[in-house]
């Protein structure tokens, strides 16, 4: 560790928080649906669009029809991006002529974009056309962010509403979302990225002689506009199968620094929108300061454990920390940073090879996102996610002051904690579910690399980042089989949507009630104590549950380090 | 008041019936009613069959012992729920001694005979006679008649009350004596409804359902369930991915620990003890949700009257206007208070024969009372022929000068409005007097605030509770009054209607609403509070409207309601957050164990150092179940109540049942494997 290393750290957090208020004020003006200074320019763009579709933006859906318009406007991305992966051999912009996708790799890919997971069981470069990967897949980027954050809106309006039935309207949010907010920052951040030298063009390769005089083929193509929305959009599903390790994605450590910036820039500002929303910002401060806490946790963890490094190698005579998987470029700040930044927000780019890090380094990113991506977390499902452990920790604390459990003046009664149950559960369900199917048969134990308790990590970890929609790779499982392809689908379409119907359900009862005012006899869900709570509720109801697992995996990995056992 | 005297908590005579009950509570279609002690249930038996037909490699001494502390986790668990209820029942067994074999004088419907039938023939609308020495067979409504009534089996109280037909105690309670004189009675409910009957029920907890926020707490211990079996279940599987596998009893173990036994065997047993409470406080809830929603009140509707001052308010001076001499006004008060025989009328008469040595005694002859009407709101006497015919009125001021429109121009009622502010200005109600229209003065009568009355407020205040007091006075009296007594807000010349729509305004403001009332015209507004306390002496449809009634009508009784309300809600968060905060403990006890034979190197998740592996598994299944006896007298008894705001309340609790949750099994379960161990039970 050094103190260039923890200033580096230092300077990120300060800058996300200077950047809280700003994005969470610009956040909070689509979520009223408020004039910005951009609909000056795209405003008749915005009615064009509701004119050409006929949707009246100004329609106050229930829960229950939000919930069904998005479901079918996902369900017919999914459907349109299997059939162009299916189709690419006969599509147009595929200047390196590849052939269709496999059927279970195309259903995998499509639920991976789809969710805002961006598992990517293939490699981009070598699998994937232009137009599929413009088309099928950058597309995604922009509307499964979008789908998020509009989530995330309709979550707020069930606090702040009182006595309403609507939760706003599913087809104005994205719009509004996308059209302020994803494409302008994209826009500026790819001009940015293009000009620290990430490639933007339609030109399939380039055939260069290296120094060493041998023709190396470069893969290129419209790079920079993928890359942008994949950060800040918390998708994560790179352009070249080394993802943002890859110099053409991640050239520099100033865009390395941008990069883990623009992960969680919204993630921030939502917190505030929310405190905002439902009228004291402190609420939405109590929420990030959770978050943070947490997060600087694991940074110090991985940080510490990666500068430590591997004492079975300081034996052999290599010192220093545990450069294993890691670029130059970064160092192991850089990259215990960024991997920390992309698993506790659900955006699943890596900088370097999880897999390589040391077994507590990378315990954290697992841990991650077991606790529910909700450390920040995707744009709009971390802080729905969060929202839902805020709940059960009200109903589970709030007792204690003698009254029914409010937060942020509702009441939280029987309906709200089955449905946060219900979409808390699904976690454990499918990750350890889905992770103990793997270990029993015959095509999932084909799946690890490694032997041990680093193979076990390998199958844990993929299904923890499916289910948690992250989509980041600990890297050493084929995946790309059909039974780890449509398991793995099913893992990220279930992990997405079976816990945003209950969160929508949440919503609608919430928004029906009545505000209680708050008095000096409320539960205080604000200050210290409060986020000291929360963070508690997180650990255990989220966290304990991966515990065994855990023990088998990374923690049974790094005792037989220290013991001098390596897998 | 007399309270039922305290019981023990462990006597035999409530703990041995209830070890019968435990087993008795044993059957299925019972214990379904809590799926956490179903589950562990379903465990026991699971662990029980095994350890006859299965072969895991484990120790049988061990095996025994642990299907054991399964089973004594679930008798824990019904035991605590048996002797909440014991208590109750010992409760209700006196009070239906009293219903035994009560006998009804059915009226007929000549009206003059009657017929004995049992209280359990009687219908509503019949009519029964009960003299001296009669039980009430039923309870209803006096029709005809006035007797004083003995009502100490309901409410212990042992000095008897009037009731009479007409007006606001007309209401008699089925069990209660007349003690002389005898009434008619409309019986109001069939037989099994009565007051004593749901009295009955409501003790025993045999109609006991969940409350609201019961029901959420169940689902949440249920989700917490199934969360840990998907934890559990799913184990098998990665154990065998490392090569090995582990005994299901080691897993049922984990299972049993983790889910959350220990606040799911309580949580009926907090109920029940919290309503026992309320009962033991003399104060009847109709259900559990009025209880619930004491604890979540924000404003209190509180009477003036006997609530804030003290019920009487006293004469203390006379003011003449319009050069009367005081001596006159004097005379013409003391004459039209000589048949007012509310507290207030007897002041102004012993005033005036204080300050003014007037010695009269009686109206004189021939002279005719004018009784006090709600409509004109004056009363007075008509000295009829002999002193000269005067009228002589008393009453509010402003009753007076509407009664006397001649008068409202004089200077003396210029000046009889200005000593009016004067007087409520100084906290007082000032009566006006006058004789055959003219105004002669007022009489001041002062309030007095209870003493101790304005700390409580303060205490409610810091809860974060708006007092709003509701009087009949006029605003100035009602703003000095509440200044005095330090109340948050007041409703003066408050009608019947100003009080419900007061009440409709906070709950549309999402406020919850606690006030208490008697009278006939009360009963709106009780049904609309969202805890409404009747008092007992009151009429039946006040009784019917509230969702509480205090046998003793003591009407500073609803700031202790509230108070049990938020205890009872208290009870359970603080249990449900130990049972949570346990769970850490749990795991670092038993993972290691489990998996240390898979890597050896997993013992260094053992910080507890237990012995060996089935110690840990057993020490951690003794503490879970054991836990719970530990717990049941703070369960019955309920988390020390003190009131205070919100966050330090949060914070106290936190520190003693969050952070006491994680670290009690820490030290609980080493204590027990080192006892387990010296044993050589493992």
């Amino acid at each position: 560790m050094t103190l260039q290393g923890w200033l580096l750290i230092a300077a990120f957090v300060g800058i996300l928080l200077a950047l809280t208020k700003p994005m969470g004020l610009w956040l909070h003006a689509l979520y009223e649906g408020r004039r910005t200074p951009l609909h000056a320019v795209l405003g008749p763009v915005e009615r064009g669009f509701y004119k050409l579709s006929g949707i009246d933006p100004n329609e106050d859906q229930s829960w229950r029809r939000y919930a069904v318009h998005m479901l079918a406007f996902n369900a017919v991305l999914l459907a349109l991006t299997y059939v162009v992966l299916r189709a690419q051999g006969l599509l147009p912009l595929n200047p390196l002529g590849y052939g269709a996708v496999s059927e279970h790799l195309a259903f995998n890919t499509a639920v991976s974009f789809t969710t805002n997971t961006n598992w990517q069981s293939y490699g981009g470069e070598s699998t994937m056309s232009n137009l599929s990967q413009m088309l099928g897949l950058t597309i995604h980027n922009f509307l499964s962010a979008a789908t998020g954050i509009a989530l995330a809106f309709a979550f707020f309006r069930g606090f702040a509403r009182r006595s309403a039935t609507g939760l706003g309207n599913f087809w104005a949010d994205m719009t509004r979302v996308t059209l302020y907010l994803l494409l302008p920052i994209c826009v500026v951040y790819a001009l940015f990225l293009i000009a620290s030298g990430v490639p933007q063009t339609l030109a399939g390769s380039v055939d260069v002689s290296t120094l060493e005089g041998i023709k190396q083929t470069l893969a290129l193509g419209p790079v920079a506009s993928q890359e942008a929305i994949k950060m800040l959009g918390t998708n994560g599903g790179g352009f070249f199968n080394a993802n943002s390790a890859h110099p053409f994605e991640n050239p520099t450590a100033l865009t390395n620094f941008v990069q883990m910036l623009s992960i969680f820039v919204i993630g921030f500002g939502l917190t505030w929108t929310f405190g905002k929303a439902v009228g004291n910002t402190r609420q939405g401060w109590a929420i990030l300061a959770a978050m943070l806490t947490i997060f600087l946790v694991g940074t110090a963890v991985t940080y510490s454990q990666e500068a430590a490094g591997n004492p079975i190698l300081h034996s052999l005579g290599a010192a220093g920390g545990n450069m294993e998987g890691k670029d130059v470029r970064f160092g192991i700040v850089g990259s215990a940073l960024f991997s920390v930044v992309t698993t506790a927000a659900s955006c699943g780019a890596v900088n370097a090879m999880h897999d390589s890090f040391t077994a507590l380094g990378g315990l954290i990113p697992l841990f991650n996102i077991q606790l529910g991506e909700v450390v920040v977390g995707g744009v709009g499902a971390g802080i729905y996610g969060f929202l839902l452990f805020a709940i059960l920790a009200v109903f589970v604390a709030g007792l204690m002051v003698g009254r029914t459990p409010e937060y942020v003046g509702k009441k939280i009664e029987s309906r709200e904690v089955k449905l946060a149950v219900l979409a808390i559960a699904v976690l454990p369900l499918m990750i350890l579910g889905f992770s103990a199917i793997a270990s029993v048969t015959e095509a999932g134990l084909a799946g690890p690399l490694n032997k041990g308790p680093h193979g076990f990590s390998e199958i844990l970890y993929a299904f923890t980042s499916a289910v948690g929609n992250n989509g980041s790779a600990f890297a050493g499982l084929t995946a790309n089989t059909p039974f780890y392809n449509g398991l793995l689908g099913v893992a990220m379409w279930v992990g997405r949507f079976f816990i945003i119907i209950p969160m929508l359900a949440v919503a609608g009862s919430l928004a029906a009630k009545k505000h209680t005012p708050a008095t000096a006899g409320s539960f205080p869900t604000t200050g210290p104590l409060w986020t000291g709570l929360l963070i508690g509720i997180v650990l255990i109801v989220g966290g304990l549950t991966f515990l065994p697992g855990l023990a088998l995996g990374p923690i049974a990995d790094h005792v037989a380090m220290i013991r001098g056992q390596l897998f | 008041m007399a309270r039922t005297p305290q019981k023990s908590l462990f006597t035999a005579d409530l703990i041995v019936p209830a070890i019968g009950d435990a087993f008795r509570k044993l059957d299925p279609r019972e214990l379904i009613r809590n799926p956490v002690m179903f589950t562990t249930a379903v465990v026991a038996v699971l662990l029980t069959v095994l350890l006859i037909v299965g072969q895991d490699g484990l120790a049988v001494g061990f095996k025994i012992q642990l299907v054991l502390w399964l089973w004594l986790t679930v008798l824990f668990g019904t035991f605590a729920e048996a002797l909440a209820e014991g208590r109750g029942k010992a409760q209700a067994a006196s009070l239906r001694a009293t219903k035994a074999d009560l006998i009804a004088k059915r009226l007929k419907g000549d009206g003059d005979r009657y017929d004995s039938v049992s209280a359990s023939a009687l219908r509503v609308g019949d009519v029964v006679l009960v003299e001296t020495g009669d039980l009430i067979p039923s309870d209803g409504e006096v029709v005809a008649g006035v007797a004083s009534v003995n009502e100490a089996a309901i409410t212990g109280e042992s000095a008897p009350v009037i009731r009479e037909a007409g007006g606001d105690r007309s209401a008699v309670t089925a069990g209660t004596r007349v003690i002389s004189d005898q009434i008619r009675v409309r019986v109001t409910v069939n037989p099994g409804q009565g007051f004593l009957d749901r009295m009955i029920a409501l003790v025993e907890g045999a109609e006991r359902q969940k409350t609201p926020n019961e029901i959420a707490l169940t689902i949440l211990l249920v989700g917490l369930t199934i969360i840990f079996l998907i934890a559990v279940g799913t184990i098998p599987g990665f154990a065998s991915y490392a090569g090995g596998s582990i005994p299901v009893s080691m897993l049922a173990g984990l299972l049993i620990t983790l889910i959350p036994t220990t606040i799911a065997a309580l949580l009926s047993a907090i109920g029940i003890a919290g309503m026992d409470r309320l009962v033991r406080f003399n104060v009847l809830a109709k259900s559990g949700r009025a209880v619930e929603a004491a604890g979540d009140i924000d404003v209190l509707l509180l009477d003036k009257t006997g609530t804030i001052t003290i019920g009487d308010r006293q004469a203390t001076e006379f003011r003449p206007v319009g050069g009367t001499d005081v001596g006159e006004l004097a005379e013409a008060a003391l004459l039209a208070s000589l048949a007012d025989e509310t507290p207030e009328g007897r002041s102004i008469v012993v005033l005036a024969r204080e300050q003014f040595a007037l010695d009269t005694t009686a109206l004189p002859a021939g002279a005719e009372v004018i009784p006090f009407t709600a409509q004109t709101r004056i009363s007075g006497v008509d000295t009829g022929g002999q002193n000269g015919g005067r009228v002589i009125q008393k009453g509010a001021v402003q009753a007076i000068l509407k009664a006397n429109p001649g008068a409202g121009a004089t200077t003396a009622a210029t000046e009889l409005r200005r000593i009016t502010d004067e007087i409520a200005r100084a906290g007082g109600t000032p009566l006006a007097v006058a004789v055959d229209g003219r105004l002669l003065g007022a009489i001041f009568l002062k309030d007095i605030v209870k003493a101790g009355i304005r700390e409580r407020f303060g205490e409610l205040r810091q809860m974060g509770i708006r007092t709003v007091m509701i009087t009949g006075d006029n605003p100035l009296t009602a703003a000095s009054i509440a200044a005095e007594a330090g109340v948050d807000d007041f409703l003066a010349e408050a009608t019947p209607e100003d009080k419900l729509d007061l009440i409709r305004k906070e709950q549309q403001g999402g406020r919850l609403v606690a006030m208490c009332g008697d009278g006939t015209n009360d009963a709106p507004a009780l049904a609309q509070a969202d805890v409404g306390v009747a008092m007992n002496t009151g009429t039946q449809a006040a009784r019917e409207a509230g969702n509480m009634v205090d046998l003793d009508s003591d009407p500073t009784k609803l700031i202790e309601v509230v108070g049990l309300g938020k205890q009872l809600l208290m009870t359970r968060g603080a249990l449900t957050t130990f049972s949570v905060a346990n769970d850490v403990a749990k795991y670092f006890a038993i993972i290691p164990a489990m998996f240390v034979a898979l890597y050896p190197g997993l013992g260094v998740l053992n910080v507890m150092g237990l012995a060996s592996p089935e110690s840990a598994i057993l020490s951690a299944i003794v503490f879970n179940a054991l836990i719970i006896p530990l717990l049941v007298p703070l369960a019955l008894r309920g988390v020390t109540y003190r009131p205070m705001s919100a966050g330090p309340l949060l914070a106290r609790n936190l520190a003693v049942y969050g952070l006491g949750g994680l670290v009690a099994p820490f030290v609980g379960i080493k204590l027990i494997d080192l006892a387990v161990t010296g044993l050589g039970l493992a």
